[in-house]
């Protein structure tokens, strides 16, 4: 009951996050100084293609009129055309965002499943050699700049060892001669959904080294954010208790330890989600990833403003889930979070 | 022949050079089937001797002892593998003892599924029988229930079935009454009685206070400053206690002195945990205090079923 409630209230707060995020796309529209119209009526424009395209946009009605309009064209998923290819904004969106959002997904899991265990093991084991080599692991994931590990990671598994494609989302046989049909946008889900498990397979091979880069980073944080909590919490009474209880040393690490300092791990890497759906820009184009990073860079660079205010819109939907989820998952771990 | 023989226990922290001395000289020695009780003020090395029992001693103590044996076998092998299955612990304070994100059922069952291995279904009425065995109204409500759901006399209870649990024999109560108000104390300690006679437990009782030793335990040790001072059985320790320490502990009771009068209490402090103590460790605040007793170690001295270590003669009458 605790929970339902608690979730209810984020998902009333999640929505005003939503609405305000709106409201502010709209706004830096109008005060950016570039003329939409003019973006509009396509390169070197007449006066008149300019006139044609402000009454097309609908640019001379009031603001306030404009601004529902655009909410609601939003809340339909009609974001419009692109100012600079034409094409439909909601078709781009399908192709790049599920991509983005699989490989987001995948290296935030990724981040979890390496950086908390390492954080417990080397809480376990503090000062001694697995602590020192985990720290030593944690300063550089942090510390390498996500392009030199994707170049190391490129050389050494697809080079140097070949068991790992170099780049891109899937093999030629997968993508042109037999191609998946595509039911969710994401190669994970419909390479299952059509039985095809070498697809899956495939697709696994293209996701581990773009997902290992992104996950570098909040992997190395989440297990030093585990490990100090880690610390703390093993000294708690109730550990010596469960020691005194005769609890294997496993079982109290990671049923009892564990579920009291994970929170502020998971903070961490949903907060490391959000950066990999837009900011993952060079990952993207280091392992030839159809993402939503490149796709929304381009438009900015040509103040393709439908475009940009689509793409924040979509990631902000797509962080606050992710909040949400979060959120969830620290009511799961302490109860008392729901209180 | 005892439960617990333990003989010149000595704990001690810190370096070769200047050692923290937490337990100097214990000796205690508990019968099977018995309540005993280990008193002393705080800094005695109480709750260390207790940890020590269970072998869950820091890394850095550095443990000796004459005699340390739990059922015929030496404890300084053997703690770790003893623990949680014939020694286990009741802690101070229930609210921190238990886990605050896990529910009491999984907690219970937790310790079922380390020592029982029983099927998951039996574990779960286990859990309920020994919830209901320590005098839990609702035991299905509280194995669905998280620590700070429950009151504190409902949490210490839960955290004797947890020990139950084990199946140990031998229980190490420290101050199982101390985060307790009076009434809810007193509960716990009758059913801490009433457990000991049910099941053939063993219970070690550390506590500070007079009125715990004399409600329920059936001998006692005192220790001061990592001595034991006086053991013996609870009636002749409270009617006839030999040592200065335990006679100026006994007058300093509320119920010593008459209303009106002010409280005894003993002038001075404890040694220091590093200082090197020749002679008796009392000595410094003891009234009765002659040269002798500053010098030399006093002798261990003892009546049949009352033990103590003082320099001063026993006299009859």
């Amino acid at each position: 009951m605790h929970l339902m409630r608690y979730l209810l209230r984020r998902l009333v707060l999640s929505v005003f996050v939503v609405l305000g995020v709106t409201l502010l796309v709209f706004v830096v529209a109008q005060v950016v100084p570039s003329d939409p119209a003019a973006l509009y009526a396509g390169p070197r424009p007449t006066a008149e293609q300019i006139e044609t395209a402000r009454k097309v946009l609908a640019l001379d009605a009031p603001l306030h009129e404009r601004f529902f309009s655009f909410a609601a064209r939003m809340a339909t998923g009609e974001f419009g055309v692109s100012y600079k290819t034409r094409r439909l904004i909601a078709d781009d969106l399908s192709v790049f965002l599920p991509a983005t959002l699989e490989l987001a997904v995948f290296s935030t899991v990724l981040a979890l499943l390496i950086g908390v265990p390492a954080g417990v093991l080397t809480a376990a084991g503090r000062g001694g050699l697995l602590d020192r080599l985990g720290s030593l692991g944690s300063i550089a994931a942090v510390a390498m700049p996500t392009f030199f590990l994707a170049m190391l990671l490129q050389a050494f598994f697809a080079q140097w060892l070949g068991i790992l494609p170099l780049s891109g989302r899937l093999s030629k046989e997968f993508a042109v001669l037999a191609p998946l049909p595509s039911a969710t946008g994401f190669n994970l889900v419909d390479s299952l959904l059509a039985g095809r498990p070498a697809a899956f397979f495939d697709t696994l091979s293209h996701l581990v080294l773009p997902a290992l880069t992104l996950a570098s980073y909040p992997a190395g944080v989440a297990m030093r954010l585990t490990r100090s909590a880690m610390i703390e919490i093993l000294q708690r009474r109730h550990i010596v208790a469960a020691r005194a209880l005769g609890l294997s040393g496993s079982r109290i690490l990671f049923g009892h330890a564990l579920p009291n300092a994970i929170g502020p791990a998971l903070t961490v890497v949903g907060l490391s989600f959000a950066y990999a759906l837009t900011g993952a820009v060079l990952v993207e184009i280091i392992f030839a990833w159809p993402g939503l990073g490149r796709y929304v860079s381009e438009a900015i660079l040509s103040k393709d403003f439908p475009v940009i205010a689509a793409a924040t819109l979509v990631v902000t939907i797509c962080y606050v889930a992710m909040n949400l989820l979060i959120d969830l998952a620290q009511a799961i771990f302490d109860p008392r979070v729901a209180l | 022949m005892s439960l617990v023989e333990i003989k010149g226990l000595s704990i001690r922290f810190g370096s070769l050079h200047n050692p923290i001395h937490a337990v100097r000289r214990v000796d205690l020695s508990i019968e099977r089937g018995t309540i005993h009780g280990l008193i002393g003020e705080s800094g005695c090395g109480k709750t260390i001797s207790g940890m020590a029992l269970l072998g869950l001693l820091p890394q850095s103590a550095r443990v000796s002892a004459d005699a340390f044996r739990f059922d015929g076998l030496n404890l300084l092998d053997v703690a770790k593998s003893l623990r949680g299955r014939r020694i286990a612990m009741i802690s101070q304070d229930p609210a921190a003892a238990l886990n605050p994100v896990l529910r009491i059922g999984r907690q219970m069952d937790d310790v079922l599924k380390s020592h029982s291995g029983l099927p998951r279904f039996q574990r779960r009425a286990a859990a309920e029988e020994l919830l209901a065995a320590t005098g839990l109204a609702d035991p299905r409500r509280v194995l669905k229930s998280y620590a700070h759901q429950l009151s504190g006399g409902m949490q210490q209870r839960v955290v004797i079935a947890q020990a139950l649990a084990t199946g140990a024999d031998f229980i190490i109560a420290d101050e199982p009454t101390t985060a307790l108000d009076v009434t809810v104390g007193a509960q716990v300690l009758a059913l801490l009685k009433r457990l000991v006679q049910e099941r053939a437990l063993t219970v070690l009782m550390i506590t500070h206070d007079m009125d715990v030793v004399a409600e329920c335990c059936d001998s006692a040790t005192v220790l001061y400053a990592g001595h034991t001072v006086e053991a013996g059985r609870t009636d002749e320790l409270l009617a006839a206690p030999r040592h200065p320490y335990t006679q100026a502990l006994l007058a300093a009771l509320p119920d010593a002195v008459a209303k009106g009068e002010r409280l005894a209490s003993i002038e001075g402090h404890i040694p220091s945990p590093f200082a090197v103590i020749e002679g008796c460790p009392f000595a410094p605040r003891c009234a009765s205090a002659m040269a002798v007793c500053r010098q030399a170690k006093p002798p261990e001295r003892d009546d049949g079923n009352h033990c103590w270590t003082c320099h001063l003669e026993p006299h009859h009458g």
